[in-house]
């Protein structure tokens, strides 16, 4: 009986996703689209909402601090996908083509244990190692290798350090998922019909490989351009990020409607690498 | 591939040896290991209670988002619903999006309903982050094999409801754990969400956050190695219940 009332009424397993879908909708898309509407809603003069306009999007393309700390925080997420994907990508390759299979795991889990550490505390625990009378820069004196403690950071690059290791065992992560999964076969039948061990690389691995780099470039991006800790521990004061700003308009300017307005901004970037990478986005999926 | 090893291990390693310091400060040289730290950390009544609301924040948000996943998985895995691709897109649509694209939205729209900060308002916004994971996990293990045995049971005359909680959640129960793991984690790590939703009642990373503006101090280092051991043993337990399933 169970089974003809199931066929009969479809809507039965929308009944069990409704659960899910409530949830969605009530606590993430109308909690968006409230932001959305408070974003068209400027603050006058008293400081409460005022009426329908665009004004805080002109204000925030009218204001070059805000435009620039825009493009640093794209500038940074670029940075970071490239250099974290470079270093990951051969890392991946040798735990899953060097290392012998039964170690495989262990060298997988290893390289992604401190991803565990707590995410505030891994900034400060950069704080630590790079600060001048840190571990880094005593062993640098120690050796005799620089004269005077070095500043590494409260600077935009000490940013990039920080989000390079987070996302390096993430990409390290995703890449050796995809690269595991390419039969092996593909690759010697190459070499048998003559290819160089490069060009079976080039040619067979690098490009079955690509929808791993995407799912991890993706990931990185979403979490990085979004990121506030890292900037505010490591960054220092002299280049702001856009979720800095956020957090600014927040908490000291008290300015709820620029604060959507600029985490909508922030949103149609991330919407807008998802449609660049898309293509290699869905391929990963199957 | 031992520099990777290395550049990735520097950060972690520099906080738990110093956590151990006998002196004031974090940083070198290290005057003889003592505990001392981890005993100022377990005495801090503001790290104490951050590690309770954390617990909490964990534990309900997980136990939520694993439920309302597990449900969502089965429904759209065993009945043939019109637009079943834009339901699932729509489950996994946090996933896509930044944690603080959540926490604006869920701070803008409490303060438009008048309600203040709570802890409420974080494990609300766990869900929504952790829910389209536990989902998802859940999906990749409802298969062909599972829909064979739920037929069986309803042949001999279960109920759906019998199906689903007395066959199908115990089938995948290493899955449901290790979704109730790494939502766990994920919770007990979350700073934005709850940084923005919070004011008194703190979870335990807006207290470190905030001891952070102490400067370096051996007890935000006691207090990390303490929150990473907690993390890895979490892990641990998914890494035995996946490797349980694999044999």
């Amino acid at each position: 009986m169970a089974v003809g009332m199931t066929r009969r009424t479809p809507p039965a397993g929308l009944l069990f996703a409704l659960p899910a879908l409530a949830w969605i909708g009530l606590f993430f898309l109308v909690p968006v689209l409230i932001m959305a509407g408070y974003s068209l809603h400027p603050l006058n003069d008293a400081g409460v909402p005022g009426p329908l306009s665009l004004a805080d999007y002109a204000a925030f393309f009218a204001e070059p601090a805000y435009v620039q700390a825009l493009v640093d925080s794209v500038v940074t997420t670029v940075i970071v996908v490239v250099a974290s994907t470079l270093l990951a990508y051969p890392f991946a390759w040798c735990i899953a083509c060097v290392v012998p299979r039964r170690y495989q795991r262990i060298a997988l889990i290893a390289a992604i244990l401190p991803f565990w550490t707590s995410y505030v505390v891994r900034s400060y625990a950069w704080l630590l190692a790079l600060s001048p009378v840190g571990a880094v820069n005593k062993t640098l004196l120690a050796l005799h290798l620089v004269g005077r403690p070095l500043m590494f950071a409260y600077n935009p690059q000490a940013t990039e350090l920080g989000f390079v290791h987070f996302f390096l065992m993430l990409n390290t992560l995703t890449i050796y998922a995809s690269l595991t999964q390419i039969n092996p076969r593909y690759e010697l039948a190459a070499r048998d019909l003559g290819a160089s061990a490069l060009r079976g690389f080039l040619t067979i691995t690098l490009p079955l490989s690509l929808p791993g780099v995407a799912v991890g470039a993706f990931l990185t991006i979403v979490l990085c351009i979004g990121d506030y800790v890292t900037p505010q521990i490591l960054g220092g004061f002299r280049e702001l990020l856009l979720p800095q700003l956020i957090i600014m308009q927040v908490q000291r300017q008290l300015d709820l409607p620029m604060a959507s307005c600029m985490s909508l901004l922030l949103t149609v970037l991330v919407a807008l690498a998802y449609l660049a990478l898309q293509r290699w986005l869905r391929i990963a999926r199957l | 591939m031992a520099l990777c090893y290395a550049f990735i291990f520097l950060p972690v390693g520099v906080l738990v040896l110093f956590s151990f310091q006998g002196g004031d400060l974090p940083v070198p040289p290290l005057h003889g290991l003592s505990l001392r730290w981890y005993a100022a950390a377990f005495n801090d009544g503001r790290l104490v209670d951050g590690f309770a609301n954390s617990l909490l924040v964990g534990g309900v948000s997980s136990a939520l988002s694993v439920f309302i996943g597990f449900l969502a998985a089965f429904g759209l895995a065993r009945y043939e619903i019109p637009g079943k691709a834009l339901l699932r897109a729509l489950i996994m649509l946090p996933l896509a999006v930044s944690y603080l694209l959540v926490g604006m939205g869920l701070l803008v729209s409490a303060s438009v309903l008048g309600l203040g900060p709570s802890l409420a308002t974080v494990i609300v916004g766990h869900v929504v982050i952790n829910m389209p994971l536990a989902f998802a996990i859940c999906q990749a293990q409802l298969g062909e094999h599972q829909r064979r045995i739920e037929s069986a049971a309803r042949d001999l005359g279960a109920g759906t409801f019998r199906v689903l909680f007395g066959i199908t959640a115990p089938m995948i129960a290493p899955a449901l754990i290790a979704a109730f793991c790494l939502c766990f984690t994920l919770s007990w790590d979350e700073f934005l969400i709850a940084y923005f939703n919070t004011r008194f009642q703190v979870t335990l990373p807006v207290v470190i956050w905030d001891l952070l503006r102490g400067g370096l101090n051996p007890e935000t280092n006691a207090a990390g190695s303490f929150i990473f051991l907690v993390s890895i043993s979490v892990m641990a337990v998914v890494e035995i219940f996946l490797l349980r399933r694999r044999r």
